[in-house]
């Protein structure tokens, strides 16, 4: 048995190699990140920049090809390197995962209560009829309206919004340990988002789960999680309480994405401030910080090595050399 | 043009009068007949040249109908769409893409939108060859020019779609607009599917563009600081009807309409200590729904039994500014929402 405080999942400098048309790609490098019981970690970042695969990572749903180094314990045991069929056991049961397109992830030829009762049949063992009526319940809960005579519908029958809610029900069904949300909001409306939002609150509350809420949007990391870290060309660039992340943005990238969101109530006519340049190809990442070659705070030294991640407040890491000249920016000259 | 020659400073670029679009929907029953969805219920606006139009409000609120309406995509029920004083869905095949020079649209996706088999200069001139028939080295070099303004090198002229990322795809999608040099561009969402860098990267080019070349936009977006980074007017829709327009600062300043203020107290803070805000979560209603009220009635906090019984009309409440809700007066006098304040990033040093 565990001490109450040992992390329920311990990634420790995880690292993943894909094989592409192009080379070796490394996806992912040295993120390490731990996770306790009920506790809820925001992932933030572009598209390319490694928060997805290392979702999948936890899951176990890489490629063969992909070549993972470090490692991944739940609750102390190690997940990488796991066979197959010990993995089916762990995932839809104490891993889960709510994917972005509801429509994608959902299957258009079953009924939405056999796509609920499934991992109840798969996992627990129990009889079809418990699994329904388990699955009538899972529906209720997550604010499906009228969910015992909907059991049969299929899914587009319902809106984007009852979609999400229902891949909801299926990634609690077994009462998962881990749940993981990959963007699970970005498909729908904003009013929509807020009540998903709370619905997925409610319940990491009500069941004492751990979260990983994978966002593109800062506004939904900053009021939905307690820990965030903010990835990008495939490592983590800062890692921080919320709330310390937000009040003092130690690397350039994390402030560059705070500047360039459009904000309600700055004036016509003024120009946003944006990152020049993409997102550096996983294929071909530039030897020194992935960021050197957008960064305006860009030194030599900077291309020489990856940078280590260093501490500039209680459990508030930066991986950045020029933290110090990051953090003195012009207070006002960053926010114009 | 003989179209701008003919338009006067007072004629609007575009006027949308009255427009309604039915929808039928499919048979549920052989003796009942098939239901209908009101996804337009009588939208009036007009947009004078070189002004920008902003549409907000949910999936389902009739704005996507709108742009389809105003592009001449389809025949709407009732109503008429003005561009330049001509009635577009009065006009014979062949005037009307004749017109399309004066009106382009950028979609959403800028994955589904460009056709992988063709090159970026067939993609990009295809709405010029459309219209006239210029020879090869003329349309090379109104491609490459287009190119160039909106950011992109010659080089990228006999590229593919797939070699290029999502931000640069969106420039392909807004050069193959601008080629027709028009005056005004409808651009259904045409950010939201790109990343928070690369969205600003664009929308700094429409404003740019917007400079450059007097265009209008009509900007589609259900992201309000979007809609308030680029546009002078916005509209908010709510199942088929304008609910609320007016000025950016104005409407998002002061909202009158309980819906702008749901839309605005909905999106997320980035700040520190961003608490998480409950709301009552609402039952959607449903558009094939006629009701006599107040369409957002059974979503309103405020809505009484006078909501309910009669539908309240859009009606000025300054000179820029107008709502359609009985209350109007009494949203205005809320409290301003908690707006996330031009905090410093760097506070204080530990």
């Amino acid at each position: 048995m565990m001490a109450a405080d040992a992390p329920l999942l311990d990634v420790a400098d995880l690292g993943i190699q894909l094989t592409t048309s192009r080379g070796p790609a490394k996806a992912v490098r040295e993120v390490s990140f731990t996770l306790r019981r009920g506790e809820t970690l925001g992932i933030v970042g572009e598209s390319g920049c490694g928060k997805s695969i290392t979702a999948l990572a936890l899951l176990g749903l890489l490629p063969d090809s992909a070549d993972v180094s470090g490692s991944i314990r739940l609750d102390g045991r190690e997940l990488v390197g796991l066979a197959d069929a010990d993995y089916c056991k762990l995932r839809g049961n104490r891993i889960s995962m709510i994917f972005q397109e509801p429509m994608t992830a959902l299957n258009p030829m079953h009924t939405i209560g056999h796509q609920v009762a499934e991992p109840l049949l798969r996992h627990t063992g129990c009889s079809a009829t418990e699994a329904k009526r388990q699955a009538i319940a899972l529906l209720d809960r997550v604010g499906l309206p009228d969910p015992a005579r909907r059991y049969d519908a299929y899914p587009h029958q319902f809106s984007g919004g009852q979609r999400q809610r229902v891949t909801i029900a299926m990634a609690l069904a077994c009462s998962p340990d881990v749940l993981i949300a990959d963007e699970p909001t970005t498909a729908l409306d904003v009013t929509i988002q807020r009540q998903i939002l709370d619905l997925i609150a409610d319940l990491v509350a009500e069941r004492g789960m751990a979260m990983i809420l994978i966002s593109h949007d800062l506004g939904v990391i900053a009021e939905n999680v307690q820990r965030m870290i903010v990835m990008y060309g495939g490592t983590v660039v800062e890692s921080g309480t919320t709330d310390a992340v937000f009040s003092r943005m130690g690397h350039p990238y994390t402030q560059g994405l705070f500047r360039a969101r459009p904000r309600l109530g700055a004036r016509r006519g003024t120009r946003l401030a944006t990152i020049a340049g993409t997102v550096p190809e996983l294929a071909d990442l530039p030897a020194g910080c992935p960021f050197a070659d957008r960064c305006t705070l860009v030194v030599d030294a900077c291309r020489a090595a990856l940078p280590s991640l260093s501490e500039i407040g209680a459990g508030h890491g930066v991986r950045c050399i020029r933290t110090d000249a990051a953090l003195s920016r012009d207070p006002a000259g960053v926010i114009a | 043009m003989s179209t701008a020659a003919k338009m006067s400073a007072t004629t609007p670029l575009l006027e949308v009068r009255d427009l309604v679009q039915r929808y039928t929907l499919p048979r549920e029953s052989l003796l009942r007949s098939p239901g209908e969805v009101l996804a337009l219920n009588g939208v009036s606006l007009s947009l004078m040249a070189g002004q920008s139009l902003g549409i907000v409000g949910e999936s389902g609120s009739g704005k996507s109908t709108l742009a389809r309406l105003i592009m001449a995509l389809e025949k709407p029920s009732s109503g008429s769409v003005l561009m330049a004083g001509r009635d577009l869905h009065c006009v014979s095949a062949d005037e009307l893409r004749r017109a399309r020079r004066e009106f382009q649209m950028v979609f959403q996706d800028p994955y589904g939108s460009l056709d992988p088999r063709q090159t970026v200069a067939r993609i990009v001139a295809e709405p010029l060859t459309a219209l006239e028939n210029p020879d090869r080295e003329t349309l090379r070099v109104r491609v490459a020019s287009v190119l160039r303004q909106v950011g992109l090198r010659d080089a990228d002229i006999d590229k593919y779609p797939h070699e290029f990322s999502g931000g640069q795809r969106q420039r392909i999608a807004i050069a193959r607009a601008l080629i027709t040099q028009p005056k005004l561009i409808v651009a259904d969402e045409p950010v939201s599917a790109l990343d928070v860098s690369v969205q600003a990267q664009v929308l700094n080019l429409m404003q740019d563009l917007q400079e450059q070349f007097g265009l209008s936009y009509v900007l589609i977006s259900h992201d309000l600081a979007v809609v308030d980074y680029l546009c002078d007017e916005v509209a908010v829709m709510y199942l088929g009807r304008i609910v609320e327009r007016g000025r950016p600062e104005d409407l998002f300043g002061q909202c009158a309409h309980p819906y702008t203020r749901a839309l605005l107290d909905a999106v997320p803070q980035a700040q520190a200590g961003a608490v998480r805000r409950r709301r009552q979560s609402v039952a959607i209603a449903s558009q094939s729904f006629g009701s006599a009220g107040c369409a957002y009635a059974p979503r309103c906090p405020l809505a009484d039994a006078h909501c309910r019984e009669v539908a309240p009309a859009l009606r000025a409440l300054t000179a820029h500014h107008s709502a359609a809700c009985h209350k109007a007066e009494s949203v205005m006098a809320l409290p301003p929402l908690v707006s996330e304040p031009h905090q410093p990033l760097v506070s204080k040093p530990l």
